[in-house]
């Protein structure tokens, strides 16, 4: 075969949902033993383009074609038999089902019309030793952890004999020592003549792993290059469409009265240990109070417990001068806090309601929704108009459900609803987790501009770029306390990893 | 030492023993009693085959992902249809395939409202059932005689052994159907190609569509064979137990089968060990009542019922249903 022809080619393939251009006109190939990343910010299309290769979606036009002759996709088994695999974004593994049978499910083994697992587990292990990927054949999924699902992924491709693998930002559930090992094996794939096309939105790792890059905005492809030509300024241009300040703009802070102040917190996890141990702090209007610390250090419970969504052991919560009730978010809604919730689609949102009804959702029973016990739906509306407006929520209508929104604009809408009424102290918990570069960049942007505008902010990271960026003073917690407060002036990033690793210098 | 406790401690153990404790505790009784005793024990397999064959109807839905409570509604539509084919043509195999086919067909009903117009699949079960008690008891007929039902017939020399024989190998048709079907449904689910994208389709149907399963198709075809099975349940009542049919004849089997299945964890093996032993309390029922026991007919008429709440309320909380039971599928 001629290796100028490209194992895989997409051409004028153009996709409408509802509302949305999804694919406008895209055309993309792949060569043969080649990591091609497809970038691009939430919402652009990436996902969608992939799901109309692996025949999940049917492309309104376009063609495909795989070793240069065009096929006909109308499922993902016929995808499959042309040699495509894909490792989806959120796994498609059954929980309850053995690594083995997740593997073989849909090209079981059978022998005399029963199945034969022991040869299945047989073609498993060999599978695994061949590329490098260890597993463990007859453990249940649901007993392991993320990055080892991700490998059971992966080899279901490869036991369908995958030419060309497709890669749903697969790094977005991993630790970064998970990572690094699924960048050798992604390497060793290559080596062994398999076409890795590999989405993402997250620049460091693009450049780091792949041989080309296509950049995607809004439907559409809007230029290719390659790790020695661009950079992450470069690509994060192509990918929003303007200049990106990837470092935050802000003036030095102007601490006001104390807003907050924390004595003695102690709260208990869900296992009834104590999770935030006798944790005391002080937050100043005007300024913002980084946390940072690995997950799981308690951050959680923490910012639970100060936003009224748990209960406290022990301890006092002072807000202006007054002392908060715990365990009662009303009130500190009426008290002028504002929480932007950890786990945006289960906290934050009621992901089935409008836009309008989530607008509202801290104010619906106010004035001017409502009047007695009757809601208005007209101030209600022209507020949710104005808020997708003044914050840039890119939305059909103010009445599709928020499920139907991108992450970024998800978040968005929580920031919207939060920063829309009068709000003294912002807490804040992983705001970027999971965001696009431009999405970042504008959550960032507000939280800075609502300290200049004297709120007190409480900013819990376990990205320690996002705390050393934002925050005018770091705290690090560590096993539930707060074993080390520092300005920003005095943090360097050495320091608080080893603070956050439990590490205290004397 | 430590092997035979480990053994002792699991499942199969715990299974292993309970059995054999069952045959020591029957075989005392029937050194004690043995008219007795094979009365009860064959009176319990006749309560138990109508439960076990509705929940295998359940058990094989709800693998698919597809809740079932419309099996007593099939039951007894099963039973109707059945009871009127043996009076118009006095053709008992003939009225069994028209019990199960009458099933099959309302199963079709609940897969195209939960499947495809994506109804609330526990309204859809509720359609059923109320569907059911309207039309029998609008076409039921006083009066009718039939050609006859299904007789028991002994299964050669295996009917001879001591209590087992007259107990387990003298029975009727569809009570043999009933023992096969468990064997059958159990080697299907565990170890064929359609039982592991059954059991996929049921628990993360979204895998099992990105790996070029038809789930519709499988959900389909799930809904409609338990159907049947519902609806030889149906059958059992009018064509083999009872002869005849009676309005609400089904009297709640339906849903105790729902229990059994539950309390079997959704395995057909599961599901027989708890049909028999609701059909022990319903068998014991009657045998209070015969001997006189100084407790009022109603309290020992609740029995079964009883016995049912105890079992989901206190397993429902341990039992884990396929986890996709009951959502609608949509392609992402």
């Amino acid at each position: 075969m001629d290796d100028n022809v490209p194992v895989l080619e997409v051409r004028h393939v153009t996709k409408r949902f509802p509302g949305v251009l999804a694919n406008d006109d895209v055309n993309i190939s792949l060569k043969k033993g080649e990591i091609h990343a497809i970038l691009g910010e939430n919402g652009a299309g990436k996902s969608t383009l992939l799901n109309i290769i692996y025949g999940l979606y049917q492309p309104d036009h376009g063609e495909i074609l795989v070793d240069g002759e065009r096929i006909d996709l109308r499922s993902a088994h016929d995808a499959i038999s042309h040699g495509i695999g894909m490792v989806h974004q959120h796994f498609k593994l059954v929980p309850v089902f053995t690594v083995t049978e997740n593997i073989v499910l849909g090209s079981e083994v059978v022998k005399n019309g029963l199945l034969n697992m022991r040869e299945a587990r047989r073609q498993v292990r060999q599978l695994s030793k061949d590329y490098g990927l260890a597993v463990e054949p007859d453990t249940l999924i649901e007993e392991l952890p993320v990055g080892v699902q991700q490998r059971v992924e992966i080899l279901k491709a490869l036991y369908r004999n995958a030419k060309i693998l497709f890669l749903d930002e697969p790094t977005a559930v991993l630790t970064p020592q998970e990572v690094q090992d699924l960048f050798k094996v992604i390497e060793s794939l290559r080596e062994r003549g398999v076409s890795i096309f590999f989405i993402s939105h997250k620049l460091k790792e693009v450049l780091q792993l792949s041989d080309r890059i296509t950049v995607m905005r809004r439907g559409k492809v809007v230029g290719e290059t390659t790790p020695q030509e661009a950079d992450e300024k470069i690509l994060a241009e192509m990918m929003v469409g303007r200049d990106v300040i990837l470092t935050v703009d802000k003036e030095p802070a102007n601490p006001q009265e104390p807003v907050l102040t924390v004595n003695n917190l102690s709260v208990m996890g869900d296992q009834h240990a104590l999770v935030v141990d006798n944790v005391s702090f002080e937050i100043r209007a005007g300024e913002i109070l980084g946390i940072a610390g690995v997950q799981g250090n308690g951050q959680s419970e923490f910012v639970e417990a100060l936003t009224g969504l748990r209960d406290v052991h022990h301890g006092e919560m002072i807000i202006n001068g007054k002392t908060m009730p715990f365990n009662n978010p009303r009130v500190l809604v009426e008290n002028y806090v504002s929480h932007v919730p950890e786990d945006r689609q289960k906290h934050g949102l009621v992901m089935p309601y409008s836009l309008v009804d989530n607008l509202v959702l801290c104010t619906y029973y106010q004035e001017p929704f409502s009047k007695g016990i009757v809601r208005q739906e007209e101030p209600m509306v022209e507020s949710a108009e104005q808020l997708v407006e003044q914050f840039d929520i890119r939305t059909p209508s103010v009445t599709v459900p928020a499920s139907n929104l991108s992450g970024g604009n998800q978040q968005k809408v929580i920031v919207a609803r939060e920063l829309s009424r009068p709000v003294k102290l912002l807490i804040v918990n992983q705001p970027t987790r999971g965001l696009d570069v431009g999405s970042i960049e504008y959550i960032h942007s507000q939280i800075v501009a609502i300290r200049d505008r004297g709120t007190a902010v409480l900013l819990v990271s376990a990205e320690l770029d996002e705390i050393l960026s934002l925050s005018d003073r770091i705290a690090v917690m560590f096993h539930g306390e707060l074993v080390a407060t520092m300005d920003r002036a005095e943090a360097t990033r050495e320091g608080l990893g080893l603070l956050m690793m439990g590490v205290t210098g004397n | 030492m430590t092997q035979v406790l480990t053994f002792v401690r699991s499942r199969q153990g715990k299974t292993v023993i309970g059995f054999f404790a069952a045959v020591v505790v029957i075989a005392m009784f029937y050194a004690a009693q043995p008219q007795v005793t094979q009365a009860v024990l064959s009176s319990t397999i006749r309560h138990s085959t109508p439960l076990i064959l509705g929940a295998l109807c359940g058990l094989l839905c709800e693998r698919s992902g597809i809740i079932n409570i419309g099996i007593e509604g099939q039951m007894l539509m099963g039973a109707f249809m059945g009871y009127m084919v043996n009076v118009w043509t006095g053709n008992l195999i003939l009225a069994v395939l028209a019990s199960m086919i009458t099933g099959a067909l309302l199963g079709l009903l609940l897969a195209y409202m939960s499947i495809s117009l994506k109804l609330n699949q526990v309204i859809g079960g509720t359609v059923l059932n109320i569907l059911a008690v309207g039309l029998t008891g609008y076409f039921y007929m006083v009066g009718l005689t039939t050609a006859g039902k299904l007789t028991t017939f002994p299964l050669g020399p295996l009917a001879k052994i001591p209590l087992v024989g007259p107990v387990l190998f003298n029975n009727g048709l569809i009570t043999y159907l009933a023992f096969v079907l468990v064997f059958v449904l159990q080697i299907v689910i565990y170890h064929t190609r359609w039982g592991l994208r059954t059991r996929a389709v049921g628990e993360h149907p979204h895998a099992a569509d990105t790996l070029g399963i038809n789930v519709i198709a499988n959900r389909y075809i799930n809904t409609m064979i338990g159907g049947s099975i519902a609806g030889l349940a149906g059958g059992f009542l009018t064509l083999e137990s009872v002869g005849s049919f009676e309005r609400m004849m089904t009297n709640g089997r339906g849903f105790i089968a729902l229990a059994v299945m539950i309390f079997g964890n959704w395995k057909p093996f599961g599901a027989w060990g708890a049909a028999l032993l609701f059909g022990f309390a319903i068998a014991m029922q009657t045998q209070l009542n015969f001997m006189g026991i100084n407790i009022p007919h109603q309290f020992v008429g609740m029995l079964p019922y009883l016995l049912t709440i105890v079992v989901v309320a206190g397993i429902v909380g341990r039992a884990r249903p396929p986890a996709a039971e009951g959502v609608p599928f949509e392609k992402e």
